[in-house]
């Protein structure tokens, strides 16, 4: 009895504050989404801690199997081809849930808000007036030699002004418990299917769980996208057709596309579908032509226009840059918008959102040394060992090089890549990123997390409260992308934190 | 005016033919193994490849008519395009690309349906185990039928669905048919034996119709009525007369209800197909030869796939071969396979 007590006592100054199946947990030091830090702890999850803690392993560990049978047979799958097979593969779901404090909320919404607005003001500079680079602010070759950049979109004037409609904003959490951006996707940010498709499985899975807290709602993104994209519709339209353009069955995402037409009801179309008749677009129907005013498209400027881009593309639609151009079609995004995906472009975002708002950024960056400047290059080598180097125009996390985790050989590797071409890299210190409790075999472990909120932008800007807590699974590791072994988690924002 | 894409249309008339193909298939495969025998004893495979016009096909991958080969050739074999777990898997790659208009539960169903089909292997499809394999395939399909009828909103898109349902339903009725009519019609000493009732009764059960037929003719089973039975049965879901009505109303229904005319072309095409074979009599199909009619009207139905690919699927004429209306053009194919 006395040694209980003890037990109980030592169990209650300990950090973190947890019993039942979260007894175990450590979070090894770093901040925990859950938990917050033994200096800070986290006081908007204690329901949810104490009602995760009193389930029981085996119980939980059957959910979260019947859960990702779930999706399998539901087909919310991405598809890995092979040399004769088709492999369906779910991004795999964690059942925890990662939860935001209203608080927290608050400023990540209102930092991409002022993210997304900066970067359309950018485009629409670049795409214009240039005055941006006139001033000095940023490199004239960054932008004009930028293999993202398109010349064609000069001088086009957008329906509203606005080039990035849907953008993804990729966000971590520091040692230090501050939000810092990673990236921003503003060319076809993927993932906001998942958002939704994981808070219905955790509806159907853990009703319990869920219960009587205030969790802000995701099932409307469809809606608010479809209202957004029809803002974006040529004037005098009485009943603008929208589609949803996509590279077809075999593209990994199509299982988004499919989601987010059937949110708006609006038809999904592949590049076969659709015609060009006089400078304006039309899908084959059975009933014959139909004409098509907005397209929200999933494929890659390159492949969208053989005449305009890449000619051998399969995917797009002959002529489709004329209507565009003209007018007569809307696009989301806009084309051209890659030019922000840039990570070098990326490391001068504070200073455009200066530039153009003459606010401080509400989200800081993470400190990015561009290597095509000098003083970046050789801080970059000097300090190879403790800073993670990315190429800048790729994505999905490739070719990173994480100096802490590397061995001799790949960091040496690394090395010559910079000599040899420096403007393809930029680095940054390692984040200690934030972890979230994680089932992983049967016990629940510290895993660390990112989070992907996805804004809308018509007339004006909205974030979907939630987003994409992307899960890196493997221990120890913090790359979380999909295509290298992440996972995700259904992702609360919290009405209030009472 | 509809805004429906041609691309869907197509892919829903082949979705609902392959699961019906699928479906009969199973069912044949099935009688075949319980009750149907040669004059040896044993079970004749042979009949089933030539059931469907794919001798050239099997002897490509096998030597003789094995239960074995048949059944691999029929059930597995993905390299067959008439195989079942071909039908299932194009049907599910239709439905992959039909998701933003079908039913979750229709696609999930579909795509839990192939996976199953994926998981089997060849001890899998050994002959004890067969009519329990079948059994699950129709059952499968049945499922199908009802997640549909229970799930899939009836606009024209579904009046592609009963036009492709129907037009292969009346296509392996008179496969069925004819491959009894013509190969095991015995010798004339044969005639009423009791080998060759087993034989008709197998075949009236591969339709789902041997208790029907029992309830219009109580007692004896011969060539003549279960060949009238199954032509010319108003009441009989898998009788050719009763596919072409139903198809010919959906067609209909298609101009009235939704203002497409430009069926037209293959609307008269059926509408006259049907009301030619209800106009007919069993008597002088058998006068003028019951192979020779079902010929015909598989040629018949053949032509109207050729009109709806011409009038909504964006099928040129040029384009079209010989074997283009009984399988999905080359463009579907391509993206499934």
């Amino acid at each position: 009895m006395i040694e209980h007590d003890i037990a109980t006592k030592r169990a209650s100054s300990a950090f973190p504050p947890a019993s039942g199946i979260l007894s175990a947990y450590d979070p090894g030091g770093f901040w925990c989404e859950m938990f917050g830090a033994a200096t800070d702890p986290a006081m908007h999850t204690r329901e949810i801690v104490e009602r995760l803690g009193a389930m029981r392993m085996a119980e939980l560990d059957r959910r979260a199997r019947a859960g990702e049978r779930e999706f399998l047979n539901l087909g919310i799958t991405f598809t890995v081809y092979s040399d004769k097979d088709e492999i369906d593969r779910i991004l795999p779901f964690d059942v925890i849930p990662r939860v935001i404090s209203a608080r927290d909320w608050k400023q990540i919404e209102a930092g991409v808000i002022q993210r997304v607005a900066a970067l359309n003001l950018l485009l629409g500079d670049v795409y214009g007036p240039q005055k941006i680079l006139a001033d000095g602010i940023i490199p004239k070759e960054l932008i004009l030699g930028n293999s993202n950049f398109r010349q064609e979109m000069c001088e086009v004037k957008l329906p509203l002004g606005v080039y990035v409609n849907i953008c993804g904003t990729d966000i971590v959490r520091g040692g230090d418990g501050q939000f810092y951006v990673l990236e921003d996707n503003a060319r076809t940010p993927s993932g906001v299917s998942y958002v939704v498709e994981n808070r219905h499985l955790t509806r159907r899975s853990f009703p319990d769980l869920m219960q009587n807290l205030r969790v802000r709602d995701v099932s409307n993104y469809g809606e608010k996208l479809f209202q957004a994209l029809l803002e974006l519709a040529p004037a005098n339209i009485p009943e603008p057709q929208v589609v949803l353009l996509s590279p077809g069955t075999y593209n990994s995402a199509y299982f988004e596309h499919i989601f987010l037409a059937r949110e708006m009801g609006v038809p999904l179309v592949e590049g076969r579908d659709l015609v060009l008749e006089n400078d304006r677009v039309f899908m084959k129907t059975i009933a014959g032509l139909a004409p098509v005013h907005v397209i929200y498209r999933r494929i890659d400027d390159n492949f969208l226009d053989p005449d305009a881009f890449n000619p051998q593309s399969m995917l797009g639609v002959r002529g489709l840059m004329r209507a565009y151009k003209k007018g007569n079609v809307a696009l989301a995004n806009a084309v051209g918008t890659g030019v922000c995906d840039d990570k070098a472009v990326y490391a001068y975002l504070p200073r455009i959102i200066r530039y153009y708002l003459g606010e401080d950024p509400i989200l800081s960056n993470v400190d990015t040394h561009i290597c095509r400047e000098a003083d970046g290059l050789q801080y970059t080598l000097d300090n190879l060992a403790s800073l993670v180097v990315k190429p800048v125009g790729e994505s999905g996390g490739y070719g990173i090089t994480i100096g802490p985790h590397a061995s001799r050989a790949q960091l040496d590797d690394c090395r010559a890549k910079l000599i040899a071409d420096p403007e393809a890299y930029i680095s940054q210190p390692m984040v200690a990123l934030s972890v979230s409790p994680t089932l992983c075999n049967r016990r629940i472990e510290p895993r660390h997390v990112d989070l992907r909120p996805f804004a809308i932008t018509g007339k004006s800007t909205w974030v979907l409260p939630g987003g994409l807590t992307r899960v890196a699974l493997k221990k120890g590791t913090i790359v979380v992308n999909s295509s290298q072994g992440g996972g995700s988690k259904d992702t609360w924002v919290l009405e209030d934190d009472a | 005016m509809s805004r429906l894409l041609s691309r869907y249309a197509e892919s829903v008339f082949w979705l609902a033919r392959q699961i019906e193909r699928a479906d009969s298939l199973a069912r044949i495969l099935d009688v075949n193994a319980s009750f149907s025998h040669d004059s040896s004893g044993s079970h004749n495979w042979e009949s089933i490849v030539t059931l469907y016009s794919a001798r050239a096909e099997f002897l490509k991958r096998h030597d003789a008519f094995t239960a074995d080969a048949v059944l691999h050739f029929y059930l597995l074999d993905r390299t067959n395009p008439c195989s079942i777990a071909s039908a299932v898997a194009l049907a599910r790659e239709n439905a992959r690309a039909l998701r933003p208009l079908i039913s979750t539960e229709m696609w999930g169903q579909l795509n839990s349906f192939n996976a199953k089909m994926k998981r089997l292997r060849r001890p899998d499809i050994a002959e004890p185990k067969l009519a329990k394999l079948c059994g699950l395939i129709k059952q499968e399909c049945q499922t199908h039928f009802g997640i549909v009828g229970e799930t899939f909103y009836r606009d024209e898109a579904w009046l592609f669905y009963e036009i492709g349902q129907n037009i292969e339903r009346a296509d392996q009725t008179t496969r069925l048919l004819d491959v009894k009519y013509h190969l095991l019609l015995p010798p004339s000493a044969g005639i009423g034996s009791p080998l060759d009732v087993s034989q008709w009764g197998a075949l009236l059960r591969s339709a789902a119709g041997f208790h029907a037929y029992r309830r219009l003719h109580p007692t004896g089973m011969s060539p003549v009525r279960v060949a009238d039975f199954l032509l010319f049965d108003r009441h009989f879901p898998r009788s050719i007369l009763r596919c072409l009505d139903a198809a010919v109303a959906a067609l209909a229904e298609m101009r009235a209800t939704y203002d497409l005319h430009g069926g037209g072309a293959a609307e008269r095409q059926l509408t006259n197909l049907r009301d030619r074979v209800a106009g007919d009599a069993i008597e002088s199909v058998i006068s003028r030869g019951l192979h020779e009619t079902l010929d015909w009207i598989q040629i018949e139905l053949l032509r109207t796939v050729d009109e709806l690919g011409y009038a909504y699927f964006g099928v040129r004429p040029e384009t079209t071969g010989d074997e283009s209306s009984q399988s999905q053009s080359q463009s579907q194919i391509a993206a499934a396979v």
